[in-house]
């Protein structure tokens, strides 16, 4: 059902060429930030426009796309913007993370290991680390340029203060290549240790907030801590409940409203493979 | 010895208005120098200027650095002048909110510039943190509470050890007692100079108050429209004023 309005995949050609620019501009500098003249998507900004414009521009009609949403195929998120993609670019779609040569994430990395032959794109909300602590885009892309990041361990150590813990658990900076921190994006800081030496080649975009950063493959990538307070991951006193897993990300669910909760995997690909093998 | 700073001829003007103009002076390690004048008399546009903030129509601020070189601010890198910034220099806002991270705990305050500076061990800089804090007189059990809620003179002494815990050689202060109650003003008074002393360090002070001139600076310079009219040792100004503006100034202090 191509419909023959569109171009493949939305976007039009100088439009993706654009992007592609600043995609290899990205993967040239990891870590940093490349602005980019983001364009008018038919969804709403946090919905994924950024991740939707890089997959728009790395996508070719022999790829297979999966589209996750907090680590699931079957939520909203995902859906719709699977449903664009085939209806926009008539590329076939798994569900399955192996199966996959181009992967749209919000809020996770799939726990399956990723390939060479793989691009991860990750959808941004607030690509700028720095921003809560320095509001000023000129000043923190003046830190950027001369690696002044102190001010990101004040965030930390505040951390540290008030709960004894670093408490920050989703949207963990990490320093790409030793040069640029960069913001992960809200993926839970379980995944970062995901991020460090992948062979997939990881992309960011941010739709609203026009910018688009790369990881490319087998990069560094170290999260902050403090010497005395390493960084540590997330870890669950009880495994999946419908698969089992002990080394995978859980969500809670809360089953009725008697206080009744389960604890099962986010990644419901990795989840269903699983059980399947069992 | 060597002037820690030197101004050269160093003039601002806004346009067809001058900030102020062709103002020399050395500042040598160890001294106070006061900048006193009326408000409008270019006292804080020359604090600026000699700290960088501001970039100096014509002249020269040479800066000599702790490696030994004089190096002249507007040819220093950004990345240079910023380093000096935070680590060598301390600039002590009038307005404690301008010179503080104020979302942030007074412990994260005074340990950010050490984290700047390459600091990594939470340990080392939360015992840093403590002892600058009891050096300023702050109670140990506030170094997890947010600025906002410290009254004024806890963060005007909050924003000087904030300041400090790089061991800088010169700090530039910007009407440091001022909107202080007098009490809160002499106990700082005190403090600072107890802590200038201490440190040996340099200072420069703008102020319109001849008391913290003469309490805290060993030199100083009056202004009036941009210019410097008379400079010279604190107690000899005071005692002895020539500059007809310097005798108005110091004939017009209260005297209880």
């Amino acid at each position: 059902m191509n419909a023959p309005a569109y171009n493949f995949a939305y976007l039009n050609e100088q439009t993706k060429r654009m992007i592609r620019r600043a995609i290899l501009k990205a993967i040239a500098v990891p870590g940093y930030q490349v602005p980019f003249a983001s364009r008018e998507m038919p969804m709403p900004y946090g919905w994924g426009t950024g991740g939707v414009q890089v997959t728009a521009a790395v996508l070719t009609p022999e790829d297979t796309l999966k589209v996750i949403d907090q680590g699931a195929d079957d939520t909203t998120n995902a859906v719709s913007i699977r449903k664009f993609f085939v209806k926009t670019a008539g590329v076939a779609t798994t569900e399955r993370t192996e199966e996959a040569s181009v992967i749209q994430t919000r809020h996770r990395i799939p726990e399956a290991p990723l390939t060479e032959e793989q691009i991860l794109v990750f959808q941004v909300p607030i690509p700028e680390p720095l921003r809560f602590l320095e509001p000023r885009e000129t000043e923190t892309r003046t830190m950027h340029a001369l690696e002044e990041y102190g001010v990101m361990h004040v965030k930390l150590y505040e951390d540290i203060a008030q709960y004894g813990e670093i408490a920050t658990t989703y949207a963990y900076p990490a320093k790409v290549a030793d040069r640029y921190v960069f913001d992960p994006s809200p993926i839970p800081k379980f995944d970062n240790p995901k991020l460090d030496n992948c062979p997939a080649l990881q992309l960011f975009g941010a739709g609203r907030e026009k910018r688009i950063y790369a990881v490319p493959p087998y990069t560094k990538v170290k999260s902050l801590d403090f010497e005395d307070h390493p960084f540590e991951v997330q870890s669950w006193s009880e495994p999946c409940a419908l698969c089992g897993s002990c080394h995978s990300f859980l969500d809670e669910i809360v089953m009725d409203d008697k206080g009744t909760r389960m604890f099962v995997c986010s990644d419901s690909d990795f989840c269903a493979r699983q059980r399947g093998e069992r | 010895m060597t002037a820690l700073l030197s101004a050269q001829s160093v003039s601002k003007s806004y346009g067809a208005r001058a900030g102020c103009m062709d103002v020399c002076f050395d500042l040598w390690p160890g001294e106070v120098l006061a900048i006193v004048g009326e408000s409008g008399s270019g006292k804080t546009t020359l604090l600026r200027c000699l700290s960088g903030h501001l970039p100096a129509s014509s002249g020269k601020v040479h800066y000599s650095m702790r490696d030994g070189r004089h190096v002249a601010l507007d040819e220093m890198s950004e990345a240079e002048r910023r380093l000096l910034m935070r680590t060598d220099w301390g600039f002590v806002h009038q307005d404690a909110r301008d010179g503080l991270r104020m979302g942030v705990s007074a412990g994260a305050n005074v340990g950010e510039r050490m984290m700047a500076v390459g600091e990594r061990h939470y340990g080392h800089i939360r015992a840093t943190a403590t002892d600058w804090l009891e050096r300023v007189e702050i109670p140990e059990d506030r170094i997890d509470d947010s600025p906002w809620s410290y009254s004024g003179g806890m963060r005007q002494r909050l924003q000087i050890a904030r300041n400090l815990v790089t061991s800088p050689r010169l700090v530039f202060m910007d009407e440091p007692t001022g909107g202080l109650d007098v009490s809160v003003q002499a106990r700082l008074l005190d403090l600072i100079r107890g802590l200038v002393k201490r440190l040996d360090l340099a200072a420069i002070v703008v102020t319109h108050d001849l008391a913290v001139a003469r309490l805290l600076s060993s030199r100083m310079m009056v202004m009036q429209q941009g210019r410097v009219i008379e400079q010279g040792l604190t107690d000899q100004i005071l005692e002895d004023p020539q500059a007809p503006y310097t005798q108005l100034l110091v004939s017009s202090v209260l005297q209880v």
